[in-house]
């Protein structure tokens, strides 16, 4: 069982996003350390893309942000490796497939490997496509996470069973970003996977406050929050460490609320 | 490597959400390829509608003035709407009410597609919404104006380079939260397969029409073709026909903007290398960490960082060549052919006369030319004033 995974077991778990650099590489290193002894289960790390086609808004500023100040890859797989001495909280990459091709994919993943990053996630890079990545990932130890959409219905029965760390269940249609109220058959899609695999299912897209966490929580094994801390980060800057923390300790208790794992 | 392959590029690099949006429209398109009514229907359109088939043009003068092989021009410019993006959207717009589609959206760079799209919209009664990077609602006003007045609604895109890539996500970013009544009607052949497909199979009218014309008109064909390529659908378009012709040259003419040794450019070929973006494995203008290039040309239409995956096929395997021509050339290029055969092209056609007059004096006088006019100028004479100096008090 990969590290992800294994972030699932005896309770839901809360995975925190936060794009890397924004403001400054320091500050996301902090962030990292914080929002770990906050009471997050897993962290992803996004790369900053020029044309983050699946983002909205608040994630979109917040990658051109970081690069106006400076974030490229190298600078972050140095960051991760001084975090990944401080902390054993499982790291995720969140970037789209170019900067991975443009670093050099055999290179990029076998830093991540060398630098503690435990998993990715691709959002331009679909099942059909998943050959660019998943023999190197295999290689070099890093789970890919597959992504199931509300529109996914039966290429759910495809991306199941080949799916490896947690499967990323996306609530609603658009792109990322707070939304008042989720009302897709989430449970129905979650229950697709369970009749094929035993893999976590974490809801991401749209969750903001902790009543939502919880019942999303509720769900599924886990849930994920980006634009909500991301938008404190925006506000707040190099001062966000301590509005994050009391943040994430929030939802971490929505998401204990929802009671234990199904699993 | 699955699907919609051209070697190695092209392929479906989309969020999980657009995936069955697509497959939909891949099976529609098999289906309504093949059906008679829908062809009859769009032939009739092309015909009737459009004005099609378009002139082949000896260009008397020119060919005269250049002093070596005879010039043609195939006027996409006097299409409805015109340019050659009306051959494209009419097809896919009639593809979409066929669906069931009730609503088309698409990107616009110069505003030639998103007016052609507005055009095809109002027609076939569909809702239109077209996005359009603000940078390029100022250089083509008339444009925005024209496309509201067909009925669209047009947004400005803020985010970004305010540029046509930025309008091309912007667009994507749309289509994720409304599939059901919503297609994406994508203006070059570029984006996640089936699009480049379908657009060259509309496209593709432009080089059978040449290859018919003039062999009515010479009895042979050409000895070269050129086209501008942004994405690259009307010069697809135009090379299709003749690719397994090896005695046809086919050229496309890159916007190289400021020079290709500037950063200030929008050469593909000539300055980008392998990636993946807007849904397609081709060349991609970008820095060292696969941050795409804030690019630059006088042109909107040719104003992006990208080229469709076929022509990147065609560039490898050494089939077509490209050559980037600078704003200079092309400014020249659109006086001269404006004074010299009474034809004001589009700015991005103008890319592809600059390199016919290189072209033309190194070949004999039995030798044939075609230029693809994707386009009219009418669009861009304000923007040719400003950069000629020239006060027009708009």
């Amino acid at each position: 069982m990969s590290n992800i995974t294994q972030a699932f077991a005896g309770h839901k778990a809360f995975i925190a996003f936060i794009t890397g650099g924004d403001p400054d590489i320091e500050t996301t290193e902090q962030l990292i350390l914080a929002m770990a002894e906050s009471g997050t289960d897993l962290i992803e790390i996004g790369i900053p893309f020029s044309d983050p086609i699946a983002e909205g808004v608040v994630i979109q500023e917040a990658s051109a942000r970081a690069l106006q100040n400076g974030c490229t890859t190298d600078k972050l797989f140095e960051m991760v490796s001084r975090v990944r001495q401080k902390t054993s909280v499982p790291l995720l990459f969140m970037t789209y497939l170019n900067p991975i091709i443009g670093y050099g994919k055999e290179k990029f993943l076998s830093r991540c490997s060398d630098c503690g990053i435990n998993g990715i996630i691709v959002p331009d890079l679909p099942f059909e496509e998943k050959d660019e990545l998943a023999d190197i990932c295999k290689i070099t130890g890093i789970d890919l996470i597959s992504m199931i959409t509300p529109t996914s219905t039966e290429r759910i029965a495809m991306i199941a069973p080949e799916a490896t760390g947690f499967i990323y269940c996306v609530s609603s249609l658009g792109v990322t970003g707070i939304r008042s109220n989720i009302s897709t058959d989430i449970g129905k899609m979650i229950e697709q996977v369970r009749q094929i695999s035993n893999i976590p299912c974490a809801i991401g897209f749209g969750i903001s406050t902790p009543e939502q966490a919880g019942e999303m929580a509720k769900l599924a094994d886990g849930i994920i929050i980006g634009s909500a801390i991301v938008k404190i980060v925006a506000k707040y800057g190099k001062n966000s460490i301590e509005p994050v923390s009391q943040y994430i300790r929030s939802i971490k208790q929505g998401v204990t609320g929802a009671g234990n794992a199904i699993r | 490597m699955k699907k919609g392959r051209f070697g190695i590029y092209g392929g479906q690099y989309i969020p999980e959400t657009l995936m069955n949006a697509v497959g939909e429209l891949e099976q529609a398109y098999d289906f309504y390829k093949n059906d008679a009514d829908f062809q009859k229907e769009l032939d009739t359109l092309l015909c009737n509608y459009a004005g099609r088939p378009s002139l082949l043009y000896y260009a008397a003068k020119m060919t005269n003035d250049l002093g070596g092989a005879q010039i043609y021009l195939k006027r996409e410019d006097l299409n409805h709407t015109g340019s050659h993006k009306i051959n494209n959207v009419l097809g896919q717009v009639l593809l979409a009410k066929r669906m069931g589609k009730t609503r088309v959206i698409a990107e616009t760079g110069a505003g030639q597609h998103g007016v052609a799209t507005a055009t095809a919209a109002a027609l076939m009664d569909m809702e239109c919404e077209i996005f359009m990077g603000e940078e390029d609602t100022k250089r083509q006003a008339l444009n925005v104006f024209r496309m509201q007045l067909l009925g669209a609604k047009v947004h400005p895109v803020t985010s970004g380079t305010k540029t046509l890539k930025d309008a091309v996500n912007e667009t994507m970013r749309e289509w994720t939260t409304r599939m059901d009544d919503t297609l994406y009607v994508f203006g070059s052949v570029m984006g996640p397969h089936p699009f480049p497909t379908i657009v060259k199979n509309f496209q593709k009218v432009i080089g059978e029409e040449i290859k018919e014309q003039l062999s009515q008109e010479k009895g042979r064909l050409p000895d070269a073709i050129i086209a501008c390529v942004g994405g690259g659908s009307n010069s697809i378009g135009s090379f299709y026909q003749f690719i397994d012709n090896p005695g046809v040259q086919l050229i496309g003419c890159e916007a190289a903007g400021k020079g290709i040794d500037t950063p200030q450019n929008a050469a593909t070929i000539a300055t980008g290398k392998i990636g993946v973006f807007h849904g397609m494995k081709s060349y991609f203008c970008q820095n060292q960490y696969g941050q795409i290039a804030p690019v630059y040309s006088i042109s909107a239409g040719l104003d992006y960082p990208g080229i469709g995956p076929e022509h990147a096929q065609l560039f490898t395997t050494g089939r077509v060549q490209y050559y980037p021509i600078t704003d200079d050339e092309a400014v020249d290029a659109f006086a001269y052919l404006s004074r010299m055969e009474g034809i004001i092209p589009a700015i991005e056609s103008a890319h592809a006369i600059a390199y016919a007059r290189k072209l033309a004096p190194t070949m004999n006088k039995e030798q044939i030319i075609v230029i693809t006019l994707s386009g009219r100028g009418d669009k861009d004479v304000a923007a040719i004033a400003r950069y000629m100096g020239v006060n027009i008090n708009e």
